[in-house]
């Protein structure tokens, strides 16, 4: 099979975050990215304007208001004109389109950022206007129910039970007191039912949030960083676009993606995986094929923090933190989008061995 | 000048609706008009699938889909979801069961609203049909929701004609061909640091521009970076009050809405100390004498939370010179 593999090294080099906050009313959206900004090109002592092309992701929907992600562009010094585009999805897929401009060779380093507010409205409410409008959409089925469709569809299948899915939680939870940026950390109570069977314990957090990645290629890549986090493979896929069409309990499009992108070639030490629902993580192990040997979510997960829109480009960023600091070799991120895992990205990171 | 404080943050209702008119392909029009009719059609794909609700495209083989048959209004819920909390544009306003429902005579489900007393009441396999609404218009929600069908031990009803998984010709009188999609999100807007100190500046009458730390240029109204630099404008101006026209335009076409009489003026003020400028309506001079480098200064009408336009100041004009870098 033809492998989505690069034809230029393209690595991570440089990764920050915000604090993700469950509101952050006193800032504007350029108000909120600019610090994550000026924290990511600081890790490389790139200057803005030597930054090759710059992507963003995020959505009008979660802001309420047109174009609001030209806006943000002031924070990363537009003017004179850039490189610039833009795609109203998570940040792995600005981070994806960046991943092929370099390999066009019109970039040679790119800065990747994406940020959600989603303090302004209920997100629960904004989400679901991504779904089909003729059939779905006038039920105003919420992201938290669509996600207890799929936690019942695996409990049904004997894949996981309600202790199981406490279980994740509480571990996403318990490794992100090791994350100073995570929205909630430690002990959490498992809570009532939100949509039977999840509870408040299975769900992400709400919150306000901002991430920014910077590629480079090559021997750029060499410099800016001493161990560069090499992106060996990277795919996206999408699912049919009807619930009742799919098998909920199982992400055939993740497990393509990961063939396509190599993940199935070596194994990997760490696994970031883009589950806001407990239970979507059982849906990703089994099809990444993770062991137990592999350390699933060391970040504490979207459980930990979910901002929407960047929470996805977070497990591509530490994914990669990890391999700069030593402590993984072989790395798999994974985001996803829209209902029930409808869309997924994966791509398998590497540091080179000493 | 002084260093921004952290002002109290400004916070507002914003409504957005949006009642997008979509129109139908052939499947999804005659499914939809079906519903209206209280009879449920399908799709049958190459290798012999039904596929309720319809897509026009297989979704395995992107192949073109167009035959119909009918299913029926009874089927077995695949999996569901019980929503105690029911939000409030979903279909019921009482606690219920989100399902997936896999009709008689079709492969796929269908999601929708299950209308039982309790989680207890619900399980994956249990039988159950359409209820329909009583006033149907060719939409989703021509399907009121599901309700149990089966007696208290769980065996199905009796009596009700099976599926017959017939062909259909998907012809009906006055078909629907489009819906309208109707949407209301309701938001807290809340400006940030920039554009909260500008906007409490003009309830005083003052216009609060930031400066560039770095290129110094002063931003006006703020939104709290310099485009040019990427950094934080930290530092409070105040601009203005006069200013200078720099280009303007005659408008002559009234929009809806408006209390101004065309002819007027609509003009790029630059504002004194602002390092760009800003947009106005001009007053107080008839329209053909407008001309950039004219001396203007803001109008304030009585409550109004922003200029309502400016007048000639009757300075002298400005040099071109002057304001030449602010076109």
């Amino acid at each position: 099979m033809a492998r989505a593999r690069a034809s230029r090294e393209v690595a991570v080099v440089a990764f920050a975050q915000s604090d993700h906050l469950r509101r952050t009313d006193e800032l504007s959206e350029v108000e909120m990215v600019m610090p994550v900004l000026h924290r990511v090109l600081a890790q490389t002592g790139l200057k803005a304007g030597e930054i090759g092309f710059t992507c963003s992701g995020s959505s009008d929907y979660l802001a309420g208001r047109a174009f609001s992600f030209t806006m943000t562009l002031d924070g990363v010094g537009a003017w004179p004109p850039i490189s610039e585009s833009h795609v109203e999805m998570d940040g792995a897929w600005a981070l994806y389109e960046a991943w092929v401009k370099i390999q066009t060779g019109e970039a040679d380093t790119a800065l990747v950022y994406a940020y959600g507010k989603s303090s302004p409205g209920s997100v629960r409410d904004v989400l679901t206007r991504q779904l089909d409008p003729y059939y779905v959409a006038p039920l105003w089925p919420d992201s938290v129910a669509l996600a207890a469709l799929q936690a019942q569809a695996l409990i049904d299948a004997g894949e996981t039970d309600e202790e199981a899915l406490a279980a994740i939680g509480a571990r996403s939870r318990a490794d992100a007191t090791g994350n100073p940026h995570a929205q909630l950390s430690g002990a959490v109570p498992q809570g009532d039912y939100q949509v039977r069977p999840l509870r408040t314990g299975d769900c992400p957090p709400i919150g306000d949030g901002a991430a920014a990645v910077i590629l480079a290629a090559g021997d750029t890549a060499r410099a800016l960083c001493a161990r560069p986090a090499w992106i060996t493979g990277i795919d996206h896929r999408i699912e049919a676009h009807s619930l009742g069409l799919r098998d909920l309990t199982d992400s055939p499009s993740t497990r393509l993606a990961a063939e396509r992108a190599g993940v199935f070639d070596a194994p990997v030490d760490t696994a970031e995986l883009h589950a806001p629902f407990s239970a979507q993580e059982v849906v990703l192990r089994k099809a990444l094929g993770l062991g137990d040997a592999v350390r699933v979510n060391p970040s504490g997960g979207a459980l930990a923090a979910n901002p929407v829109m960047a929470a996805g480009l977070i497990r591509i960023g530490e994914a990669a933190a990890r391999i700069h600091r030593g402590e993984s070799d072989r790395a798999v991120a994974h985001a996803t989008s829209g209902p029930c895992l409808q869309q997924n990205l994966v791509a398998v990171l590497e540091g080179e061995r000493a | 000048m002084t260093a921004a404080p952290t002002p109290d943050v400004l916070r507002a209702p914003l409504v957005v609706e949006f009642p997008f008119t979509r129109s139908l392909g052939p499947v999804q029009s005659a499914f939809l008009t079906g519903l209206r009719e209280r009879v449920v059609l399908g799709v049958k794909t190459a290798d012999g699938r039904v596929m309720v609700p319809p897509a026009e495209y297989d979704p395995v083989t992107a192949e073109e889909i167009r035959d119909l048959v009918e299913v029926g209004a009874t089927g077995t819920v695949t999996t569901w979801a019980w929503n105690a909390d029911p939000r409030p544009q979903q279909p019921l306003a009482t606690p219920f069961a989100w399902v997936l429902v896999r009709l008689d005579g079709a492969d796929t489900a269908l999601l929708h609203a299950l209308d039982a007393p309790g989680p207890e009441a619900v399980r994956s396999g249990m039988r159950v049909r359409i209820r329909w609404a009583a006033e149907r218009t060719g939409a989703i929600t021509d399907i009121a929701c599901f309700e149990p069908y089966e007696d208290e031990h769980g065996d199905p009803h009796e009596g009700e004609a099976a599926p017959a998984g017939q062909p259909h010709d998907g012809v009906f009188e006055d078909a629907v061909t489009g819906i309208v999609a109707e949407a209301r999100l309701d938001y807290v807007y809340s400006p940030g640091r920039a554009q909260t100190a500008y906007i409490n500046g003009l309830a005083e009458r003052r216009t609060i521009g930031e400066r560039c730390p770095s290129c110094h240029k002063v931003y006006v109204p703020p939104r709290g970076a310099c485009p040019t630099c990427g950094v934080a404008t930290t530092d409070r101006v105040e601009v203005g009050p006069a200013g200078t026209v720099t280009t303007y335009c005659i408008v002559n076409i009234k929009a809806r809405n408006l209390d101004i009489e065309v002819p007027y003026v609509y003009a790029h003020i630059a504002l004194d100390g602002a390092g760009l400028a800003l947009h106005g309506r001009i007053g107080g001079i008839p329209y053909d004498q407008v001309r950039m480098g004219l001396r203007v200064e803001p109008v304030w009408t009585e409550g109004g939370s922003h200029p309502d336009h400016y007048r000639p100041t009757g300075e002298p004009d400005a040099d071109y010179d002057v304001y030449k870098e602010l076109i």
